[in-house]
């Protein structure tokens, strides 16, 4: 790999013990994708939560905090395993919150902000076209190189801290253009009618396509796609196909026609989306009962529309007294909603937001056991594809449907 | 185990890691840290993966692709601090968290071998990994041995 003078100068260890063990690491993950170089990145976006760290992640974060690191690029951090101020309501443990709170001033105390998302391209950290960025949450890479065209990896956890500490990372993969060329096109004959729509699109694909260096090419589509339609469709294609990158036709900045999106390239497959497909992606989640016991909105975080929208739809409703129903979002998201009166309206009707935690990392086989949780409901094809891990039956359903499950406690069929 | 008779070899890119040796144990399907293993024993738990109730400790750990968000990347080095990680992990394709959380936790980590591992490596054979050298000797279970 070709070095500069500011990369000889970490490894030399002149910006301190930390950066150097982080870039010699990454040289070691760069060398091993045929990088030649380390590019600087505008931000970094830290992934990592006690709970999927473990003891050994959080005392190598507190290793290198007791070594001095610093982080040197703009960082924030992404979604939590608690609310600070509702975990002890839903009974989850003290150690939980505990440590997230140790991790909390680790990484503030290095420099980063608490900003507790995995949607910071909607909360403050707009992507730009072309910027290299070191972003670690899968969903908020698929966004950032799909949507916005900026350029980075899967920056996994121990990776975000490493690109935190150098300002840089290696030049492989979503950094170079011939990597982010369309590899399979789908053409899509049935439009989506909502934003999980959108999601049911990304199942079927990803499920598909399941490896890191494919990329789909989707045309056919006459719907404009909100911000929202995009996150879930990103946020799908990265959990079920392991996808970091997708180009709309006419939509997505790289992809202004076919051509472009393949970079004159043929496809080396075509995927064609049927009517009736999306109703059949949604009936592959099939319920062991019709009773509901959790209803699920917020993977990847709510935005203030899609808030909106749930408390238009639950206003003067109340949810079924078997039920529970969770919306996870970030501060500032809940703080609006709060504003603007959409909290109270949610709340009015039974429902609990919470600000800074992702279901599927808040403890969710903790809660199963402690409140007899095994049916969940959600308009998240992500969250429907991780939650069976917990010990869940997922189904995954249009939002409006959703929210009927939770105000009748069980599935219509 | 035994090491008679020539290995078969495969070969590749450089990898990441020391040389290091163990049984190999074989996936057709792809392999998430998070997804499809219970870290508090090393087991594969989930229930429709083919390695399902396999523990992964000390094991070449052999898949078509590796899967997985983040959490991946933890995942590993929190397996070797429970002393429970493999010995090395060998995909057709890995995707950045894992090699990250490879590096991380000091495993050895090779991908696109040629000829293809899942088809040529059996569950039980005797794995031995040189990642610097992107080579990549096994050595045929006998049948005795099982």
């Amino acid at each position: 790999m070709r070095l500069t003078a500011e990369d000889e100068a970490i490894l030399a260890g002149r910006r301190g013990e930390p950066a150097r063990h982080a870039l010699e690491r990454q040289l070691a993950v760069g060398a091993f994708f045929g990088a030649e170089r380390m590019v600087p990145v505008a931000s970094a976006h830290l992934t990592g939560d006690p709970e999927s760290m473990g003891e050994a992640g959080l005392a190598y974060v507190e290793d290198l905090a007791r070594r001095g690191a610093r982080f040197v690029v703009p960082t924030t951090t992404n979604a939590r395993n608690v609310d600070f101020e509702c975990y002890r309501e839903l009974g989850q443990p003290e150690a939980v919150a505990a440590a997230e709170r140790r991790l909390r001033d680790l990484v503030v105390g290095m420099g980063a902000v608490p900003l507790d998302s995995c949607i910071n391209y909607q909360a403050g950290c707009t992507p730009r076209f072309g910027e290299h960025l070191a972003w670690g949450d899968t969903g908020t890479v698929i966004f950032a190189n799909a949507v916005a065209g900026a350029r980075s990896n899967f920056e996994g956890g121990p990776a975000s801290y490493w690109a935190a500490l150098t300002g840089r990372v290696p030049a492989y993969g979503m950094h170079l253009p011939e990597r982010r060329r369309g590899t399979h096109l789908v053409e899509v004959r049935e439009q989506p009618r909502c934003v999980s729509d959108w999601g049911a699109l990304g199942v079927l694909v990803g499920r598909r396509l399941t490896h890191y260096w494919l990329v789909p090419v989707f045309t056919g589509l006459t719907v404009e796609p909100s911000a929202d339609a995009l996150k879930h469709l990103g946020a799908t294609l990265a959990s079920y196909g392991s996808l970091a990158m997708f180009h709309v036709v006419g939509v997505t900045p790289e992809a202004r026609t076919v051509e472009e999106a393949f970079g004159g390239a043929a496809p080396r497959e075509r995927i064609v989306v049927e009517p009736g497909d999306l109703e059949r992606t949604y009936r592959s989640f099939t319920p062991e009962r019709s009773e509901v016991d959790v209803v699920v909105f917020g993977t990847p975080h709510l935005s203030l529309f899609e808030l909106r929208e749930l408390a238009e739809r639950l206003r003067g409703r109340r949810v079924h007294p078997r039920t529970r129903l969770f919306l996870t979002t970030n501060a500032q998201v809940r703080a609006l909603a709060q504003r603007a009166g959409y909290a109270e309206v949610i709340e009015a009707a039974g429902g609990r937001i919470l600000a800074g935690p992702c279901y599927y990392i808040m403890t969710p086989r903790l809660l199963a056991e402690l409140h007899g949780f095994r049916t969940i409901v959600t308009d998240s094809a992500k969250l429907a594809n991780i939650i069976p891990a917990s010990g869940y039956t997922p189904v995954f359903r249009p939002t409006a449907e959703c929210v009927e499950a939770a105000v009748r406690g069980r599935l219509e069929w | 185990m035994s090491r008679l008779g020539p290995p078969v070899v495969l070969t590749g890119h450089p990898g990441v890691g020391e040389v290091a040796e163990g049984e190999a144990l074989v996936s057709t399907d792809g392999f998430s840290a998070r997804y499809d293993l219970d870290r508090t024993t090393g087991r594969i738990s989930r229930a429709s993966h083919p390695l399902f109730g396999r523990s992964i400790a000390g094991k070449v750990l052999i898949c078509p692709v590796a899967k997985g968000g983040f959490a991946t990347s933890w995942a590993l080095h929190d397996l070797r601090a429970r002393g429970l990680a493999p010995a090395a992990l060998i995909f057709g394709w890995a995707n950045p968290v894992m090699v990250q959380g490879a590096v991380l936790a000091g495993l050895p980590l090779m991908d696109q071998l040629v000829p293809d591992p899942v088809a040529a490596v059996a569950t039980g054979d005797w794995v031995r990994v040189d990642p610097k050298a992107g080579r990549v000797e096994v050595w045929r279970r006998s049948p005795a041995a099982t």
